[in-house]
């Protein structure tokens, strides 16, 4: 227990006060103020969140704060979205949930993100946490139904299951009905990533029925339309679902159910899934629209003529994600409709086609700019983008701060001047002056980097592709942008120079990502002896990398900040500046 | 990954592997060269991870892909007992011979004998797959065209499970089609030949 505080306030009062502090950024300031209050908050700090489960180990997080009962852990870098990280990489969360179990009996809440869980892990949550609530694995792989069948038959007071994203390994076990009969907590479900075989209706149904505090359910794609209709009614008090639907030609007993079983959920706020939907069925969800504020359509393969009907019906509409099938004349009547829209993400359906899928172009994006005053957040896939509309859509959005654009042939020029993008993205940076992540694509040199350096204080994460063209480019960023955090970069010619010269900016960091760019081997050594602070990995399945010339460029390179040190758990393909170098062969 | 090969597109910003492992490479790689000299692009290859799109949304499309333009139609392929999954290319085969054979190879095992009225004899184990109705079928039971298109997953059932199968749940096309000429549906006809089973029935008397 704390010591007693010969202080004028009480350590009663000041946990007390400290209890409405929540924000991580805050609890850190109000811990260095003095040494006494930075006992008493590490003695009441509740929620965790790591970044970067190497930047520190887990006997450091329970040693500085003892009553932990919230965890965060993030494992690999983004670009493993993307298929850039080997496999067996790491970011494995066994040890962490090993060490928590001992120390942390009252954890009831566990978020992942990006890490490999296994069933050893999730028997292990199962087992060592009493009053377990909460466990979101969002993008995570190496677990199967077993080990969901061991959460659902221990966890008798969770509320959130939420796998968005993740990797599941069919065991065929019917991990739903081990939630026992007596089990009635549920409140948030997601299971949308999981496959066909995994889930078994009537247990569906059955759990649905039962937990009346249900909100959010999010559902696999094999249920089919009349399974739908009956869980809709099971629930009708659901503020989130995710909908699945069969392609199948129109029944109209089928559409009068499920559109009977939509209109009774008055609280309906977001609906997504869609797949395979038949645009004959969507009027089954007009009676909802008007209350919707977040529609996912990005698994649809409905046209614009579609798209553009059930947007009209969604006046109050704050977030969509839809595909290029919406087209310019699809985002034109989101513009007029939906002035309440604060994210827009529009995926390719066609990525890998040279030629465009859909009228889709940056007319679209300019229209939804001009149109939507609340406008903050943007991803669009394109295949053409002018300094023009980057120059209209800043000056009217001042106030986006999430910006990424992809156009999807590397080094597209300006298509109507033929120039690179750098002033259009330069004028991104200058207006938005609280964007905070921004994503670049297009033809670019280093001038666009001397815009993002000079204007860009706010910057948290960068992803650069396919641009600059020189060490400068990377010097003008790590050198200008205070606030980075994440710097993400692949297929650009930046090397040691810049690199070695910033390499303090590095610890300020929480990680950079280079791949497919002209670091040496050597330099790699070099920024790792200069910065012990820093974890420098070389990736690169070719082998040692100093059994190439020594002035060869490394294949990958993940950099980050650490506390901890080294880590154990490094594959073969992961290279250090080890001293065993050599013996590692 | 199906597909995805890693090439690096020759520009005049970067190095392809094959020059990076090749040459005598300078410390800051390649500076630009003359801006007006394009290399010839090459053919359209996949760049590994461009476009960033992720891989739940890739196989999403990759799925509509198949099923529109005759692409490969990738099915997966489990067995009770292995501790393991598979993922096999339907359009691969020509016939049922071939795909048993594969699977055969696969996991290990042998499939047995099939015949039309009593499935698969002389093994432990009956391929079945699940259709597009989420019914789970003898492999075998109707015309392969019929098969790749309706198959969603192969399953090797094994033990009781598959001896029940194969006994019977093997019916011919005309067989449903005369039930629904009679007004009943798939899931009656099916529960209905189960208890069949029971009472061992003689099939000519359909």
């Amino acid at each position: 227990m704390p010591k007693r505080l010969a202080s004028s306030l009480s350590y009663e009062v000041l946990e007390h006060v400290f209890s409405f502090i929540q924000s991580d950024k805050d609890r850190n300031v109000v811990s260095a103020v003095c040494k006494s209050w930075y006992e008493i908050e590490r003695w009441c700090r509740r929620k965790i969140f790591v970044g970067n489960c190497y930047a520190v180990s887990p006997k450091m997080v329970i040693r500085r704060f003892p009553q932990v009962r919230s965890i965060e852990l993030k494992g690999k870098p983004h670009f493993a979205d993307f298929n850039l990280v080997p496999d067996g990489w790491g970011g494995y969360v066994l040890p962490w949930i090993t060490e928590m179990a001992g120390a942390y009996p009252w954890l009831d809440e566990i978020r992942l993100k990006r890490m490999v869980v296994t069933d050893e892990s999730l028997e292990l949550i199962a087992k060592s946490f009493k009053d377990f609530k909460v466990l979101v694995l969002a993008s995570c792989e190496g677990f199967s139904t077993d080990g969901l069948a061991a959460i659902a038959a221990s966890c008798k007071n969770l509320r959130e299951l939420d796998l968005r994203e993740s990797e599941v390994d069919d065991t065929s076990v019917h991990w739903l009905s081990h939630f026992p009969e007596t089990y009635t907590s549920m409140v948030s479900l997601n299971i949308s990533c999981l496959g066909s075989g995994e889930v078994s209706f009537s247990a569906l149904e059955r759990l649905v029925s039962r937990c009346p505090n249900l909100r959010s359910l999010k559902l696999n794609r094999a249920v089919p339309l009349d399974k739908t209709a009956n869980i809709l009614r099971l629930a009708p008090r659901l503020v989130e679902f995710s909908a699945c639907t069969y392609s199948a030609e129109l029944r109209s007993d089928v559409f009068s159910n499920l559109a009977g079983a939509f209109s009774n959920c008055k609280e309906l706020r977001s609906l997504s899934g869609f797949w395979d939907v038949v645009p004959d069925y969507l009027p089954a969800i007009y009676s909802v629209c008007s209350r919707l504020t977040s529609l996912n359509l990005s698994y649809a393969t409905i046209l614009s003529p579609d798209l553009i009907k059930l947007v009209s019906h969604c006046p109050s509409l704050q977030r969509l994600l839809v595909l290029d099938y919406i087209e310019d004349s699809g985002l034109e009547a989101l513009a007029s409709n939906c002035k309440d829209l604060q994210e827009l993400r529009v995926f390719p359906s066609d990525p890998f086609d040279a030629e465009p899928n859909a009228s889709l172009t940056e007319q679209g994006l300019v229209a939804v700019s001009l149109g939507c005053p609340k406008l903050q957040s943007v991803l669009y896939f394109c295949r053409r983008m002018s300094n023009a509309a980057l120059v209209t859509i800043a000056q009217s959005h001042p106030n986006l701060n999430r910006f990424r654009l992809c156009i999807i042939e590397p080094n597209t020029a300006d298509y109507l001047t033929g120039e690179p993008l750098d002033v259009g993205f330069g004028a991104i940076v200058e207006h938005c002056k609280d964007l905070i992540r921004l994503s670049l694509s297009g033809l670019l040199t280093d001038c666009v980097f001397e815009y993002i350096g000079k204007y860009a204080k706010k910057l948290e994460m960068l992803s650069v592709a396919f641009a600059g063209d020189s060490d400068l480019g990377l010097h003008h960023v790590l050198s200008g942008c205070e606030s980075l955090r994440k710097l993400e970069i692949r297929d650009c010619p930046f090397g040691d120079k810049a690199l070695l010269t910033n390499a303090a900016k590095l610890e300020t960091m929480q990680s950079l990502w280079m791949s497919s760019c002209s670091v040496s081997f050597e330099a790699c050594k070099l920024l790792s002896q200069k910065m012990p602070r820093l974890n420098v990995e070389v990736i690169d399945e070719r082998g040692p990398p100093d059994s190439r010339p020594e002035n060869c460029t490394v294949d990958k390179l993940y950099i980050y900040r650490s506390v901890a040190g080294p880590r154990f758990d490094m594959p073969p393909f992961v290279w250090t500046k080890d001293e065993d170098l050599g013996l590692r062969l | 990954m199906p597909g995805t090969e890693p090439v690096s597109i020759v520009r005049r910003n970067k190095r392809s592997l094959q020059q990076v492992a090749d040459d005598d490479c300078g410390v800051n790689g390649c500076k630009s060269d003359d801006p007006n000299e394009t290399a010839p692009p090459p053919p359209k290859a996949q760049i590994v991870g461009w476009p960033p799109i992720r891989s739940y949304r890739k196989n999403n499309i990759q799925t509509k892909k198949n099923e529109s333009e005759g692409g490969g139609i990738y099915v997966k392929v489990s067995m009770d007992g292995a501790p393991y999954l598979r993922k096999i290319d339907l359009k691969v085969y020509s016939g049922y011979p071939e795909l048993l054979q594969a699977i055969e190879n696969m996991f290990k095992f042998t499939i047995g004998e099939y015949s039309e009225r009593e499935g698969y004899k002389g093994s432990d184990y009956a391929p079945t797959y699940e259709d597009k109705d989420g019914d789970w079928m003898l492999v075998g039971d109707v015309p392969w065209e019929m098969f790749i298109t309706s198959c969603k997953r192969l399953r090797i059932m094994k033990g009781s499970e598959a001896r029940g199968l194969g006994r019977g749940i093997s019916i011919d096309v005309s067989f449903t089609e005369r039930y629904h000429q009679l007004g009943f549906s798939k899931e009656i006809f099916l529960a209905s030949i189960d208890s069949h089973l029971r009472d061992s029935m003689d099939w000519e008397s359909f």
